[in-house]
């Protein structure tokens, strides 16, 4: 099979065709089904955390060991080179020396980019500052593709910080490609931001702004959560808001039998625990996905065919 | 007309950038000078024109801008004509249009972009829709206007 991820840095979204995103998903929910392939036998892998990220971190460590791979890497810099003064670039020729992939972690934007342009081995981004995290965006589109059947055409609701949250972000770049719907439920203060609008207006997407949780409900296939930081509101603004940005059970009672509740976790209060014992709850399940996605992508990364 | 003529052939060998919407000369001599800080550089300001009222003209004496110069400098007076001197002539005179990408020129107005701490060449890429002009920086993927950019270039 002709894998065009073969050797491929994986650092955005935005650069993946419709076909790649499918090839990922198919090659995850294959693993999925059926575990245990050595994909990544005589394989090393760097892990490189530059600010600490216990989840992704886990959970790429896990992937890459699943598949027979065997990592190397840090959790935080807070010994390591950039304390020294050693560039970033520097630091990813000399890595890129030792392994097969990077995987990488940074607090500041671009540096996967930048760090891809010096080394001589893939890099796999997993979270560079408020920019991207393919990953994550890759276990949320399995996710949705395992629970509907398809990607294409759904009505999906992204709630709450829809301003500064790039999952919510990038998933829709993601969706672009599949002609879905969306409706916006945000604060006014945490509307999506206008470069991602022209980007759907671009790819002719349709989508509507919601003011509550309630309107979208009843036509939703996809609703993605992510929460609303009280740090950003005046107290008393926050406490007339918040009840319209956090789902409860009862809301459900409109909702689609197919409806399935998303949410990158983890969650504080903006999904009642009462909602986790719904058939529409899938934030765990769609948590555990990461390891599958992160596994198909490295496989992926790393050989020819799979 | 005879005044401007002549600030326009006035010089032997260089480049003329003529029709620069007023105000904006300050900020394309910010630019030549990060080009070069040896040319000898005339500016007129607020100059009487035909087309715009009034507009600003820079003369730049034994320069000629390349074609990537002449489309870096659309990004800040995208109606400017360039003229090229040569013997005292006019030998080339055209209107500049935006490049693709723009490399090296412009700081990342993102603070938290990692070209603010690594040295890389910065690296834009211009997009035109319908709410006008768009710089995405290649490493931080942020969308910037060319006004926050004017401002932090420098
Ligand atoms: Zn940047």
């Amino acid at each position: 099979m002709n894998n065009p991820l073969y050797k491929r840095n994986i650092i955005s979204i935005p650069d993946f065709s419709r076909d790649e995103l499918q090839l990922v998903i198919d090659t995850a929910e294959r693993i999925k089904a059926a575990p245990g392939r050595q994909l990544l036998k005589d394989k090393i892998v760097a892990s490189c955390f530059f600010e600490p990220s216990t989840r992704t971190r886990l959970s790429f460590e896990t992937a890459i060991q699943a598949l027979g791979g065997r990592v190397i890497g840090f959790s935080d810099d807070g010994n390591t080179s950039a304390k020294k003064g050693e560039t970033l670039a520097d630091a990813m020729k000399i890595i890129g020396n030792y392994v097969d992939a990077v995987v990488m972690r940074h607090p500041q934007e671009g540096s996967a980019r930048l760090a891809s342009e010096f080394s001589s081995v893939p890099i796999v981004n997993g979270g560079d500052g408020a920019n991207q995290h393919p990953t994550q965006t890759l276990l949320d589109l399995l996710s949705i593709h395992e629970t509907q059947g398809t990607l294409d055409g759904l009505r999906v609701a992204l709630v709450g910080d829809l301003k500064y949250g790039r999952t919510v972000h990038s998933l829709a770049q993601a969706l672009t490609h599949f002609n879905c719907q969306f409706d916006f439920v945000s604060p006014d203060a945490l509307a999506m931001p206008e470069y991602i609008l022209e980007e759907l207006d671009d790819a002719g997407m349709q989508y509507q702004h919601a003011a509550t949780l309630e309107e979208v409900i009843p036509h939703a296939d996809i609703i993605y959560m992510t929460r609303v930081q009280r740090e950003r509101f005046e107290e008393s603004e926050y406490q007339h808001i918040r009840g319209n940005f956090i789902l409860k059970a009862d809301m459900l009672k409109t909702a689609k039998p197919n409806l399935r509740v998303l949410h990158p976790l983890p969650r504080v209060d903006e999904i009642d625990v009462d909602v986790d014992s719904t058939p529409y709850a899938y934030y765990f399940e769609q948590a555990k996905n990461g390891l599958y996605a992160r596994q198909a992508l490295l496989a992926l990364v790393l050989n020819q065919s799979v | 007309m005879p005044s401007n003529k002549l600030m326009v052939e006035a010089i032997e060998k260089g480049t003329v950038i003529d029709h620069i919407h007023a105000g904006a000369g300050i900020k394309i001599l910010r630019w030549l000078q990060l080009l070069n800080d040896h040319d000898r550089i005339t500016v007129g300001l607020n100059l009487p024109s035909k087309h715009h009222g009034y507009k600003d003209l820079i003369k730049v004496e034994n320069r000629i801008l390349t074609d990537q110069e002449a489309s870096e400098l659309a990004i800040f007076a995208p109606e400017a004509t360039v003229n090229r001197i040569e013997d005292y002539k006019v030998k080339d005179k055209f209107a500049v249009s935006l490049p693709k990408r723009v490399t090296g020129v412009f700081l990342c107005p993102n603070s938290n972009c990692i070209t603010r701490t690594e040295k890389v060449a910065t690296l834009f890429k211009l997009e035109n829709n319908k709410k006008g002009l768009r710089m995405k920086c290649h490493y931080c993927e942020k969308h910037f206007n060319r006004e926050v950019m004017s401002k932090v270039a420098f």
